[in-house]
């Protein structure tokens, strides 16, 4: 389409190009440049501006890799046994009739978009000791006593799959209900059970988009920073939490900005490698 | 798979998705200050105490002016991005496209970090209108992707037609585009209101220790003593949210929303 028949005006692409700019890639800028400023020894104002690399040399060091460990073994073990539940609920899902796909959408979405204080909140007081899973094992005398099972790191895996499983579902949605249902049909018009059809030719066939989400409901599951405070230990915060805390409450703005970019850049590297996985299916 | 283990596997799933805000409902009815499950004395006391006990009705009042205006924000800048890219395309299309979705895609807390520091820089560290903005900014992805998906779906000959009987490009734009893409838009504008309602960090690192929210005042509950209101506001997110989904659900396609192309009727 040429300038003059395009559907649209060119100005109008200048308002969110402006905005964006401005509100989005400016703040990125300024972090970076918090990243290698100089902290203020006093600890009483923040940092001054200059160009140091103590901030990352900060974050090279075991106490941060430590961290990086956790937080990367956390999200890894939530999102494996995320997509492991949601790829068999997604085929079964897709199959069914609009009506019982909408519900269970509308379900799977409320949940996904409620505040991680509130899963955080919902799950402590399902595994607490007054009410829920403590009271129900005491009442059928299979314990003692009630008791809290949180906060652990049962607890904490619970509550981020339980965060991660409804993303998972809605990320590997749109490839398996584009899948041909032809293929499925022929498998099982010749003999094949329905496990036999769903391991023997849906996982197959389906094999780069369950990875693609693998690596998005991995980053998504690091970026979850509450759920480690509410219903885990302080050995399992997350480097979310670190990197709120040295901001907020240790003031020491420059290493909480170089931790992020670290984190950013490791996201950005994952996110992309998904896009590639996704964009080579296509064109296979 | 269309066997009953099938359907069994999903109601197993849904009922564990379920558990966990059943029992939440259920301690919110508790009658005194505990959190008991089945409720004692069950009461709908602390429905009204959130309306009522001050130091609840600051938090939710400013979680419903953030949500509000957030949204609109994010609306207002995802339409022309939505159109721009729609009618023209190109490299700077995509650039800005990207940019639009990449919030969504990071962990928050990077984002959250990023307006911290913007807003310190700005002096605008603590306000109101350095939440909503960053909020406005962060939810722009969802009526984005909503609003694109709509446009997509128009079919080019009513917009040949239109011009073809002499309407100007202002005047398609008035009164076949935007009137066809309305209900996307609509969409998008509820996602995102309903996400900046339940935001946590981002609200939390621009202004946590002068503007609550609501999640931000649960947060700090649950640090200093529990309450049956904590399960009272999480009863009505997650009412709000089935609401305003299930709207969507009820007058849109939100199976063709979520990705899918076809789906069986019925």
């Amino acid at each position: 389409m040429s300038g003059r028949d395009a559907a649209t005006p060119t100005w109008l692409g200048l308002i969110p190009g402006v905005v964006l700019a401005a509100l989005f890639l400016v703040p990125f800028g300024i972090m970076l440049a918090v990243s290698v400023a100089l902290r203020d020894p006093s600890g009483s104002g923040f940092y001054t501006w200059g160009f140091e690399l103590q901030s990352y040399a900060r974050v090279f060091t075991f106490f941060v890799g430590r961290i990086l460990f956790v937080s990367m073994t956390i999200a890894a073990g939530a999102a494996v046994i995320s997509v492991a539940l949601a790829l068999p609920f997604t085929v079964i899902l897709a199959q069914m009739s609009r009506r019982a796909q909408t519900v269970i959408l509308v379900i799977l979405l409320s949940v996904l978009s409620l505040s991680e204080v509130i899963i955080g909140f919902s799950v402590s007081t399902l595994l607490s000791q007054t009410a829920g899973v403590g009271n129900l094992l005491a009442l059928l005398r299979i314990t003692e006593q009630p008791r809290a099972y949180t906060p652990s790191l049962f607890a904490l895996m619970t509550g981020l799959c339980y965060l991660t499983f409804p993303y998972s579902v809605l990320v590997l949605y749109p490839p398996v209900a584009r899948l041909d249902p032809e293929l499925v049909e022929a498998s099982r018009t010749m003999g094949a059970s329905p496990l036999r059809t769903f391991f023997g030719v849906t996982v197959p066939l389906l094999r780069a988009p369950i990875l693609g989400a693998l690596i998005l409901v991995f980053v998504f599951a690091l970026g979850s920073y509450l759920l480690p405070q509410v219903l885990g230990r302080p050995e399992h915060w997350t480097l979310s939490v670190h990197i709120t805390d040295q901001a907020v409450y240790q003031s020491n703005l420059p290493f909480a900005a170089a931790m992020a970019v670290v984190l950013l850049l490791a996201a950005l590297a994952l996110v992309g490698l998904a896009l590639l996985v996704a964009r080579e299916r296509r064109a296979a | 798979m269309r066997s009953r283990l099938g359907a069994f596997y999903v109601a197993v799933l849904m009922l564990l998705l379920v558990l966990p805000l059943v029992v939440v409902g259920g301690v919110s009815l508790n009658g005194g200050q505990n959190l008991r499950f089945p409720p004692q004395d069950a009461s709908f006391r602390w429905y009204g105490e959130l309306f009522r006990a001050a130091d609840w009705t600051g938090p939710l009042r400013n979680s419903l002016v953030i949500a509000a205006v957030a949204a609109l924000i994010a609306v207002a800048v995802a339409l022309p991005l939505a159109l721009h890219a729609w009618g023209r395309g190109g490299a700077l299309s995509r650039v800005l496209y990207t940019l639009g979705v990449a919030p969504f895609m990071l962990p928050p807390v990077i984002t959250a970090l990023g307006f911290l520091v913007f807003w310190v820089a700005l002096g605008m560290y603590g306000q109101m209108a350095a939440t909503i903005l960053s909020h406005g900014i962060f939810l722009v992805t969802l009526p984005l992707v909503t609003t694109s998906l709509g446009l997509q779906g128009i079919d080019p000959a009513l917009l040949e037609a239109a011009r073809t009987m002499g309407a100007t490009r202002g005047q398609v734009l008035r009164t076949v585009v935007l009137p066809l893409a309305l209900p996307y838009i609509i969409s998008g504008y509820a996602f995102a209101f309903v996400l900046s309602l339940n935001e946590y960090i981002i609200a939390y690192m621009v202004a946590g220790f002068t503007v609550e929210t609501l999640p931000i005042k649960i947060f700090n509950s649950l640090r200093y003593g529990y309450s049956p209101i904590m399960g009272v506001v999480s009863v009505l997110f997650v009412g709000l949210a089935i609401l305003v989904y299930g709207a969507i659900g009820i007058f849109g396609n939100l199976p063709r929303l979520l990705g899918a192309e076809q789906v069986r009727e019925g």
